[in-house]
């Protein structure tokens, strides 16, 4: 497949102070997103407000839905009809739309899911962050599925990472969570948006074989079948039902098996590829933080002042959540006593990070409710109880 | 039915390397497709721009089984997939179809904002008045005292009315039929396959298997009998007039034909007044 450029009609370059939710909306629009379709939640709705507003101007379609669950399916049907598409919404939506995430996966229709993540359960604090949500956006849905997972942390990353998202959920015809928090959407901060011609984008993959020819879930490169063009004498057929390669229904274990394996494998042989980090003070660092999204600024601030008490810690952030950077954990954890997960939850990641370096070195959970960051201090505080015997 | 050619017109738009289908001998569901074939003949229709969606259920097979861009969804759901793909691609002609508790209960929502919008879809919701996938449960449409295995001493729930509840929502078509009324239907379906905006057609057909059987009512044919019996045709008929009970008159016919700017027509049209040259219509990706 031949990167495209973005399309420079579109793309709103130069600087802007702009929160996280505008932002991510200009990062979509920018990855070629000509559909949306969304249901009002707080505190995700102004990504979606703006991309009302923005829409007729850029070529593209929005619709405001009767719920998530069809939001959630209305940019699935876009996406075969031949558009890019997203969806937005926050806890309680999120819930509802975990039904497209499964049909998503399952029929392999690229989308991005949208999640500006509130205190939970429930109702719980609308207006509110928390980081709650991480593990649902990677098991949801029933059924066995993998995802990707991406977590800004400012609202320069929420329009980055967005066109990131659109690529990956090309590249992998895979659904695509981009899991910001209410702190990182209503942050207000400096954004530069690039010119188009600086944006790549990953077109749909779209099959060159003849009608006759083509079999819609025939694997092809890295494992991932072509798409057919709506309307173009293909007379393709989509189910969420466990189908061969034909997209045929095939009730049984074999084709189960074969399509599992096909649906895990794209994900899991390439996690390598797709995991990203990024990393501060980790070069010598025997402390070992692990935080991501708005958690990752208040811990770096704490990694500072750790430092300036010569305790030798360091940040890992995993920008991409899902698949989770288990290589770089694991290596880290050949050389560093103690991982300190700080995370707006009572413990998610946490636990992936236990399980991959519970041979050598002890994981430590900073938890937080929600609705409100970390103090940094308070992470100091374990920093420095950890540092007593690490 | 005057039938006088050698070939099933239905062949030609058949996976027929997914015969047999999974419905029950006497079922209704294959007589409205059929009934559908037909109606794509006539429409004169490029049959290459015709998309048909489902959801789940015994006639939520029916896109499965159609030799068309076809697409089996969720449950419930059909229609805003369908709403999407019709907005990603307008040139497409998209037919719902799907059954009553899929369409109408669990997917109930959608239904009634989809013809509030007046969504360019036409939908077709085969009501065997039961949940013929999972056994026969009671359904929303399920008669006043007819029995299902989740009404075991009878239905007790007032069911809807689906025409009224199609015009009251605002659907620009409004139909129903029995699968007695073949060639009606197939007149309705092309009809709608013609008409811009939500368009509704009810068929009622025969679960004999489940709701047939447990309602000692006898096979299709006795089914068949019923219909040919107790219909009466009244187009133009009030939508609110349409209530059908256990075993009494069905009114039948084509109810509502009117016309209202569409979904994409409205939007379309406040963007250019209020944009004016800044608006920037659909582009085909
Ligand atoms: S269970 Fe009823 S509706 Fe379903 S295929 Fe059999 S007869 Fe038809």
């Amino acid at each position: 497949m031949d990167w495209v450029k973005a399309n420079p009609k579109t793309v709103l370059t130069g600087a802007h102070f702009i929160d996280g939710n505008h932002a991510a909306c200009e990062g979509a629009i920018a990855a070629g997103a000509n559909f949306a379709a969304g249901y009002p939640i707080t505190p995700s709705t102004e990504v979606v407000e703006r991309f009302a507003a923005r829409a007729p101007l850029v070529g593209a379609t929005f619709l405001q839905m009767e719920d998530e669950l069809a939001s959630s399916i209305a940019i699935l049907g876009a996406a075969w009809g031949g558009a890019k598409s997203f969806t937005v919404t926050s806890g309680p939506g999120f819930s509802l739309m975990m039904e497209h995430v499964g049909l998503a996966a399952m029929t392999e229709t690229p989308a991005v899911f949208v999640n500006v993540q509130r205190g939970g359960p429930s109702t719980g604090l609308p207006t509110l962050p928390a980081q709650a949500d991480m593990m649902q956006a990677r098991w949801g849905s029933h059924g066995d599925y993998e995802v990707i997972a991406l977590s800004p942390n400012s609202p320069q990353e929420c329009f980055d990472l967005m066109i990131d998202a659109f690529n990956l959920a090309e590249q992998y015809r895979n659904p695509v969570f981009f899991m910001m928090d209410e702190s990182v959407g209503h942050m207000t901060e400096k954004v530069v948006i690039p010119s188009a011609d600086k944006i790549d984008l990953f077109p749909r993959r779209y099959t060159s074989l003849t009608p006759s020819e083509y079999l819609p879930y025939k694997p092809g490169s890295a494992g991932i079948p072509e798409m057919a063009r709506l309307g173009q004498g293909y007379r393709f057929h989509v189910t969420g039902l466990t189908h061969d390669v034909r997209g045929y229904p095939a009730i049984n274990a074999q084709a189960q098996q074969e399509l599992m394996d096909r649906l895990m494998g794209k994900i899991r042989d390439n996690a390598g590829k797709i995991a990203r980090t990024k990393e501060h003070l980790l070069e010598d660092a025997g402390i070992v933080l692990v935080a991501y999204g708005i958690t990752s600024r208040v811990a770096l601030r704490a990694v500072q002042m750790a430092r300036e008490e010569n305790i030798p810690a360091g940040l890992l952030r995993p920008v991409v959540v899902w698949p989770f950077p288990e290589k770089r954990i694991r290596e880290l954890a050949d050389r560093a006593k103690a991982f300190i997960v700080v995370e707006m939850n009572y413990g998610q990641i946490v636990n992936e990070v236990e399980r991959l370096v519970a041979d050598c070195a002890k994981t430590v959970l900073v938890p937080h409710a929600g609705g409100a960051v970390h103090r940094p201090e308070a992470i100091l505080d374990v920093i420095r109880e950890v540092a007593k015997w690490a | 039915m005057g039938v006088t050619t050698a070939i099933n017109p239905v062949e030609p738009l058949l996976r027929t390397d997914r015969m047999p289908h999974i419905w029950c001998p006497g079922c209704g569901i294959g007589t409205t497709v059929n009934c559908f074939a037909r109606a794509l003949g006539r429409s004169k229709l490029p049959l290459d721009k015709v998309a048909v969606v489902s959801g789940i259920g015994c006639t939520g097979r029916v896109a499965g089984y159609l030799q068309f861009d076809s697409f089996h969804t969720t449950h419930g759901r059909a229609i805003p997939f369908a709403t999407g793909l019709k907005l990603a691609n307008p040139e497409m002609s998209v037919v719902v179809y799907s059954g009553d508790g899929d369409l109408i209960a669990i997917g109930g929502n959608h239904f009634i904002h989809a013809a509030r919008r007046n969504v360019d879809i036409k939908v077709i919701c085969v009501n065997n008045f039961i949940y013929g996938m999972t056994g026969g449960q009671v359904a929303p449409t399920t008669p006043l005292g007819a029995s299902a295995t989740t009404a075991p001493y009878g239905a007790f729930e007032q069911p809807f009315n689906l025409p009224f509840l199609a015009e009251s929502s605002g659907a620009v078509y409004v139909a129903r039929w029995t699968v007695y009324h073949v060639q009606h239907i197939a007149h309705s379906m092309a009809e709608a396959l013609r008409k811009k905006g939500f368009s509704f057609i009810e068929i009622l057909a025969p679960c004999p298997t489940l709701y047939q059987r447990r309602n000692k009512l006898g096979d299709s044919l006795d089914a068949m009998r019923y219909y040919k019996e107790r219909s009466v045709i009244k187009n133009g008929a009030s939508t609110r007039d349409l209530d059908l009970g256990f075993q009494e008159e069905i009114i039948v016919g084509k109810f509502v034909d009117s016309e209202r700017p569409t979904l994409q027509q409205t939007m379309d049209q406040r963007y250019r007044e209020v944009l004016k040259d800044r608006y920037n219509g659909w582009r085909q990706p």
